[in-house]
């Protein structure tokens, strides 16, 4: 995973003591993750095995048919899924994958440009923003899934693929962050430059060319993080009710029924879900860092950052 | 004070809508501020009905709202039963994720040496598709029981807490530790008197994003199986019968829920942070 | 005994190439119930010095005592009050509580803190405001709570940082009179920061000019100016010939 150090390294943002400046810090970051990684299974693993050897049960049994071992979890993905089949697990489960990303990335897209053109609406139209703001809030409390039959029934009626259907759930998830985000971000440049702008007499488009989009630039990337991850989570529940067999909600529901005689599959199955929104979140950060270089960072948890300024 | 209304997060647009002291003047405000909003979906709804009348659409495309009005009366004891047992769930993982999210943030915050790794672990892991996890709990704790869908509801509200917290209380004033230190204030302090209240905003910004989320991650980990009386069931169920009156219905009650559990973290937000900056801006005004 | 007592003192950043050398063998002795000011361009290491003598910064080299003991102690004991440029008020505590502040911290109960947060509040003329929140506050308001924050545990020493630097003249100078009015009352010592000559001569006794690169007291001007001083004494000719003195001293070494 070539991203991963990047997004490491990206977001290591949150505490910059550089005491350490003569290891590099996406060594440093790569070494913590692999820590962490052996930890947590070394955690698993001794999960296991105290709560056999007391024979507790709560609040999960240790037993193999709910928690495989992590190496029964690895050399599961190395074996044919299917008894008789050709490809191994983690073949099948890196094209569910692909297919996952590929509804993600459109459903992303879609979502990033419309949550744009909002935001940009809101800021030069107050009235817009009043009528429509509280309605772009509720629609995040909308459970999703209820509406994902209904699109992919819509979608089928006017003969678009199935998978572009679930890319507009995806979409749903999307847009939100985007607007919020754009919005506050459009709105970040001091009064003062505004001023400044206008004294040269510069036109409405020309001042959000000029400043107000360059300003809004780090909010709309720390937005587009939030973003990436819904996306991924928007199609995996798009996938669910719409009933083909690729992409990696399906699979989900295909191993969870199968859970019983076989959990690492599904284990395996989470991993790569795992896998998949944190490569789509590298590589937006690695887009952030060839658009916005020389700025300081907006860290990726910004969005949730208080609201005020300090007093005094 | 700079902060304009949109300077202010994600969630808290509706801010302005909470039950207070209110005035017969900030009362008139506050309608005319939301009455656009309200024309708005006065219209919508209209043009909805009259729009599914002239076109003649056919109900298991797009139903009229009138008749999900009618649908949501008839529907009423099964859909408010179901919400109730998502509720549940909802709540009892938002109390457990923001619970264990900030001991996994105090104890963070505590070294910094940790910090450095696990914090980036936590952003990272803040991008993984917990839904997943969802198949799991339901075999771990069962399909039928609370604790399953509670569980990954914990889990997706665990990291936007923790990640918050932990900058709300590392993310201090270098002017305020100074102040304490030439006060001698003894280390407790320091965390009780400055780095606790810091991180009140940061925690409720998160537990506003989080609070949004639980009814949604309740909602979808019943997808993957659950009670018959649980909304994730009995939504999919009728969509999947082409009976979208009845799973709207549904999503009504899930979103009154959502915004209600909402509603109510802003309340405890004001009620914990009478300081906060949202009444400034009702002062201001 | 003097109340500050600075001998020697020199104070260093950083390590290898990148050392800076902030303070160059500082000497100076304050009497207590003086007024004292540091004044001195930018970079100079006057609010360095100020943080040695309150203990939040260690000097390389060089001893300093506060009443007799080493600032560590001093600050320990709570001798001193610091008023910084910004006001540092904490944002969830209200006016009063913000003055309770460091009496919650040495330990001092309930009923005593109220009443000597009372008696801070009306020495500052904000009583009426006690009940409010920081940001209800105008910038040199702010302020006023954070000197009546720093007398509240009645220290002898006060250090403050460029309080004013960030007020309007107008305010500023009514600052500055009710600083000294407050200082007549309570007679504390007091070292004063500022990069402002007027304010420097109106409030000390001494002024003590600084040079930078390294930071070293390049001279000692008595202002020698009789107490009380209001706005009559912003008018006389005594005033103007010290800030020339002083502006001349700056120049000097620049």
């Amino acid at each position: 995973m070539p991203g991963l150090p990047v997004v490491f390294s990206a977001m290591a943002a949150v505490s910059p003591t550089l005491e350490a400046r003569t290891v590099p810090r996406w060594v440093r970051s790569t070494l913590w993750f692999l820590l962490i990684v052996a930890v947590l299974v070394l955690v698993w693993e001794a999960y296991k095995f105290i709560w056999t050897q007391l024979e507790w049960t709560w609040p999960v049994r240790p037993i193999n048919r709910s928690m495989p071992h992590t190496w029964d979890i690895v050399s599961a993905m190395f074996r044919p899924a299917r008894r008789g089949g050709e490809d191994i697990l983690l073949v099948i489960l890196a094209e569910a994958a692909l297919f996952t990303l590929r509804e993600a990335v459109l459903g992303f897209v879609i979502g990033g440009v419309f949550g744009f053109l909002l935001a940009v609406v809101f800021v030069r139209s107050p009235l817009a923003e009043r009528s429509l703001m509280p309605y772009v809030v509720a629609s995040q409390t909308v459970p999703i899934i209820a509406v994902a039959p209904m699109v992919v029934l819509w979608a089928g009626r006017n003969d678009w693929p199935q998978w572009v259907a679930v890319a507009f759930i995806a979409s749903y998830l999307t847009f939100f962050p985007v607007t919020i985000n754009t919005l506050r971000g459009l709105q970040s440049p001091d009064p003062t430059a505004t001023e400044l702008m206008r004294s040269y007499a510069a036109r409405p488009g020309q001042v959000l060319r000029k400043l107000q989009v360059p300003a809004a630039l780090p909010y709309i990337f720390t937005a587009l993080k939030i973003s990436a991850t819904a996306s991924v989570i928007g199609s995996i529940i798009g996938e669910l009710p719409a009933g083909f067999p690729d992409g990696l909600g399906r699979v989900l529901l295909n191993f969870a029924s199968t859970f019983s005689t076989s959990p690492e599959k599904l284990f395996a199955t989470v991993f790569m879900s795992a896998v998949a929104g944190i490569v789509f979140v590298a590589a937006v950060s690695l887009a952030e860092r060839v658009v916005v270089r020389s700025r300081p960072e907006v860290f990726a948890g910004d969005m949730l950052t208080p609201d005020e300024g300090r007093a005094g | 004070m700079t902060s304009e209304p949109h300077d202010r997060d994600v969630l808290t647009a509706f801010e302005g809508d909470l039950p207070g002291t209110v005035t017969p003047s900030a009362l008139r405000r506050r309608i005319k501020r939301y009455l656009p909003a309200l024309v708005l979906a006065f219209l919508v709804l209209v043009a909805w009905e009259v729009l599914v009348r002239v076109f003649n659409v056919q109900e298991f495309i797009l139903a009229k709202p009138s008749e999900i009005y009618a649908t949501f009366l008839d529907e009423f004891d099964t859909v408010v039963e179901a919400g109730w047992t998502t509720l549940r769930e909802a709540v009892l993982g938002l109390v457990l994720g923001t619970l264990f999210g900030v001991l996994a943030a105090l104890a963070t915050a505590r070294w910094s040496g940790i910090r450095e790794g696990v914090m980036p672990f936590a952003v990272a892991a803040n991008s993984i598709p917990i839904l997943a996890l969802a198949p799991i709990a339901n075999q771990w704790f069962g399909l039928t029981s609370l604790t399953a869908k509670a569980a990954v509801v914990a889990v997706i509200v665990f990291f936007p807490v923790m990640i918050n917290t932990v900058r709300g209380l590392t993310e201090v004033d270098a002017g305020e530790l100074e102040l304490m230190r030439a006060l001698a204030a003894p280390p407790r302090d320091v965390v009780t008197r400055v780095r606790l209240p810091n991180a009140l905003p940061y925690f409720f910004s998160a537990l506003k994003v989080a609070a949004a989320l639980a009814v949604i991650g309740a909602i979808v980990a019943e997808y993957f199986g659950g009670r018959t009386a649980s909304l994730g069931f009995y939504i999919t169920q009728q969509a999947g019968a082409f009976k979208f009156a009845e799973a709207w219905s549904g999503i009504i009650v899930g979103s009154v829920l959502g915004i209600a559990i909402y509603a109510f973290v802003l309340g405890l937000e004001r009620w914990a942070m009478p300081w906060h900056v949202s009444l400034r801006a009702a002062d201001d005004r | 005994m003097s109340a500050v007592e600075i001998r020697g003192v020199g104070k260093t950043f950083g390590r290898g190439a990148g050392v800076v050398e902030a303070l160059q063998n500082i000497n100076l002795s304050i009497e207590t119930g003086e007024f004292v000011s540091l004044i001195g361009p930018s970079g100079c290491g006057k609010s360095t010095l100020l943080r040695l003598v309150g203990d939040l910064l260690a000097p390389s080299t060089g001893t300093l005592t506060v009443g007799g003991k080493t600032p560590h102690a001093a600050r320990e004991d709570r001798d001193y009050g610091m008023v910084f440029q910004k006001a540092t008020l904490l944002d969830w505590r209200t006016v009063r509580r913000n003055v309770e502040l460091p009496l919650e911290i040495m330990g001092i109960d309930g009923e005593e803190r109220q009443s000597r947060a009372a008696e801070m509040l009306a020495l500052v003329g904000l009583s009426e405001f006690a009940g409010h929140y920081p940001w209800q506050l105008s910038g040199g308001m702010q302020q006023r709570v954070a000197i009546a924050r720093a007398l509240s545990f009645e220290p002898s020493l006060l250090l403050m940082d460029e309080p004013f630097g960030a007020l309007d003249e107008m305010t500023r100078e009514a600052m500055q009179d009710e600083l000294l009015r407050i200082w007549e009352r309570t007679k504390r010592t007091v070292i004063f920061v500022t990069h402002s000559i007027p304010e420097a001569v109106f409030l000390s006794q001494r002024v003590a000019v600084m040079s930078r690169r390294p930071g070293r007291i390049s001279r000692v001007v008595d202002v020698g100016l009789p107490y009380p001083r209001d706005e009559d004494t912003r008018e006389d000719q005594g005033f103007y010939d010290k800030i020339t003195e002083v502006r001349e001293a700056l120049r000097e070494h620049e």
